[in-house]
């Protein structure tokens, strides 16, 4: 077999293949709930009625995909010059932490000052914590896969040691937490009573405004030349090195936000599961969105009801929530297939 | 001061540091065949974790330990072959491919431990590989005792080392891998077939994973428990880089970096709490990221590898 090019993929090319990939995928998932004694007709209906189907589900989605949208808006501007940033894990605790730091009244500032602040910090933290890698990558050549992916344990520890020392809560029974935020360092709540945040609209914005930059910008055109071929973009007289630092500096803290978004808006202080695997779930909703900043909110929300919906789905059906996880990694693979077929044709001899 | 010098000549702090190092031996000859063909395999983290559990599983349902083995070798080319597919004729991205068979291979072994015990609380115990002495031999001061008192599949690894590099060195396979890594067209031009070797090698490679993971349920631990596998694949990755992509130089690294890790276990003791104990946690990945920053100016990767090859293409 060959791959063929293919000129300009027709409309029902660009339809069929990623709902192919969909299809798929839920096919996949139908047999391991098959595996399960269960009836996949029914527990997807409960995953659906889970995401989407009451007032609760909906917002409870809309609040799971705020640190998925960050996330996977920081894999997404990485990816697209090929800074294979697979740390957004240890990026979001970066954030929190800088959050938590702060944010217990170490500055007793007016919210309006106050939750600026917390941002500015907790991007600085996640940049500074890509930017070792990317240091790494550009001055001695160290791939950035491995640094990235090992960082994450190691923050992971750094985490846990700074929860069981200076910032432990005093008051928290030996539970290796920090203490709470104080209230002029919270997001709000969008409505009175409800889990969903100011953290979404923060989300949305950065999504916006990563579309502008990777768009309409000098950056976002050299970011996406560097992505395409690094020896012709350097031949055209981009910098290369700059353009990976500054793409390093953009991906970590974007992905930090996640860690300030939770932190500040949904639990109001630091744990060790504070994220379960949101800097890697950033990488599939990336892809689904086929790296479109705006792509990623749809693809950020649509993982979220995976999640929501399963959870929910586990509870009344008995099938294992990590369902999720599986149909959200299917996911993955099917779509990138499916993105390569529009773009090539396989020709069989 | 003394103390934590005199761990290195006790022959338990050698015992210890060749146990830890054996699941990485497996594992790192998995990757290295897979970096030789020109194939980046990021699913390893997932394969040892399905290797792990699949092992462990088909012993705890009444399986032979060695059946065991075999099904969790099987299980990580099962995955080796799904990662191949999609990297080698389809030349999808290696990273993103191999981040997705991570996912994949992790949340399917959650998802069927969850289904076959659901109600289990504490992780259910099997009776893992026994050391077997190896007579006169194990009878040699630390050395002796270190190498040639564990388990049946300890020795299994080293065996692994000596066989990978013979093959890659000394058969026409061998060299046919290597050059499927290096210059594809010219494997093509001796009439053999890039895409085959290539998905052989990572379905060879991703069973070696497997069996690396399985180490860990069958011989090192005898449960399976979430999150086990804890990075080991990654710092895997690590060591093939660390190793210049040459089977003895690797299994030198995994051992040293296991020594590390021995010695790491030891000196918690030893200084008694007043170092947070995250911070030796910390000292593997740590050392990794060392030693690839080491090495890193004079690696020279295989001139193919994560270069997709399309047939009759330049």
């Amino acid at each position: 077999m060959r791959l063929e090019p293919r000129p300009a993929p027709g409309m029902a090319t660009l339809v069929l293949l990623p709902l192919g990939a969909i299809l798929v995928t839920v096919l996949a998932a139908s047999l391991l709930v098959l595996a399960a004694g269960a009836s996949p007709l029914s527990v997807f209906g409960l995953v659906l009625k889970g995401a989407a189907g009451t007032q609760f589900a909906l917002l409870e989605t809309l609040t799971r995909a705020t640190p998925l949208i960050f996330t996977g808006l920081a894999i997404a501007v990485a990816f697209r010059a090929k800074l294979w940033n697979i740390g957004a894990e240890a990026q979001l605790y970066a954030g929190a932490v800088a959050t938590v730091v702060l944010g217990t009244g170490a500055l007793p500032l007016p919210a309006p000052i106050l939750v600026p602040l917390l941002m500015i910090a907790a991007v600085s933290a996640g940049a500074l914590l890509l930017l070792g890698p990317a240091i790494l990558k550009t001055r001695f050549g160290v791939d950035e896969v491995v640094t990235t992916l090992l960082l994450n344990f190691i923050m992971l520890l750094f985490v846990s040691m700074l929860l069981e020392g200076v910032l432990k809560d005093p008051m928290g029974l030996g539970w290796p937490q920090s203490q709470k935020l104080i209230a002029e360092a919270r997001l709000p709540r969008i409505i009175t009573g409800k889990r969903l945040h100011y953290g979404f609209v923060v989300a949305v914005f950065s999504a916006i405004v990563v579309w502008i930059i990777m768009k309409k910008t000098a950056l976002g055109y050299e970011m996406r030349a560097v992505g395409h071929n690094p020896t012709a973009a350097r031949f055209a007289g981009i910098p290369v090195n700059g353009v990976l630092l500054k793409t390093a500096i953009l991906s970590g803290g974007l992905a930090a936000l996640a860690g300030f978004s939770e932190v500040a808006g949904l639990k109001g202080n630091l744990t060790l599961d504070l994220s379960p695997g949101f800097g890697y779930s950033g990488i599939v909703v990336a892809m689904l969105a086929m790296l479109n900043p705006l792509g990623v909110v749809a693809a950020a929300i649509f993982v979220a009801g995976i999640f929501v919906g399963a959870d929910a789905m586990s509870r009344t059906a008995g099938v294992p929530s990590y369902i999720a996880n599986v149909m959200v990694a299917t996911a993955l693979l099917t779509m990138v297939t499916a993105i390569m077929l529009t773009r090539f044709k396989v020709r069989w001899r | 001061m003394m103390e934590a010098f005199e761990i290195l000549f006790t022959a338990s702090f050698w015992v210890a540091a060749i146990r830890i190092a054996s699941p990485l031996i497996f594992a790192t000859m998995g990757e290295l065949i897979c970096e030789r063909a020109g194939v980046l395999n990021l699913g390893i983290e997932g394969i040892m974790a399905a290797g792990a559990f699949a092992g462990w599983f088909t012993v705890y349902s009444g399986g032979d330990l060695w059946t065991g083995v075999a099904v969790a070798a099987a299980t990580g080319a099962a995955f080796g072959l799904l990662h191949a597919t999609l990297t080698v004729p389809l030349g999808l991205s290696q990273h993103v491919v191999g981040i997705g068979v991570t996912l994949l291979a992790t949340s399917i072994t959650y998802f069927t431990y969850r289904l076959a015990l659901p109600t289990v609380t504490s992780p259910p115990k099997i009776e893992p590989f026994q050391p077997l002495p190896i007579p006169v031999l194990s009878d040699i001061p630390i050395l002796g005792e270190a190498l040639f008192s564990q388990t049946p599949l300890t020795y299994l690894a080293f065996v692994t080392v000596a066989v990978v590099g013979w093959g890659l060195y000394r058969t026409p396979l061998g060299l046919a891998v290597r050059a499927a890594g290096e210059n594809p067209a010219a494997v093509e031009a001796q009439g053999l077939s890039v895409t085959a070797i290539r998905i052989g090698a990572v379905m060879a490679g991703s069973a070696l994973m497997a069996i690396g993971g399985a180490f860990l349920t069958m011989s090192a631990f005898n449960s399976f428990f979430f999150e086990m596998i804890n990075g080991r694949g990654w710092i895997c990755i690590a060591l093939v880089v660390f190793g210049s992509w040459r089977p003895g130089k690797a299994l030198l690294g995994a051992i040293l970096f296991a020594a590390f890790d021995a010695y790491q276990i030891r000196l918690q003791q030893v200084t008694g709490g007043v170092v947070p104990y995250q911070l030796f946690l910390m000292l593997p990945y740590v050392l990794s990221i060392l030693a690839l920053v080491l090495v890193a100016r004079r690696a020279t990767y295989p001139k193919a590898l994560m270069v997709p090859y399309q047939k009759g293409e330049r």
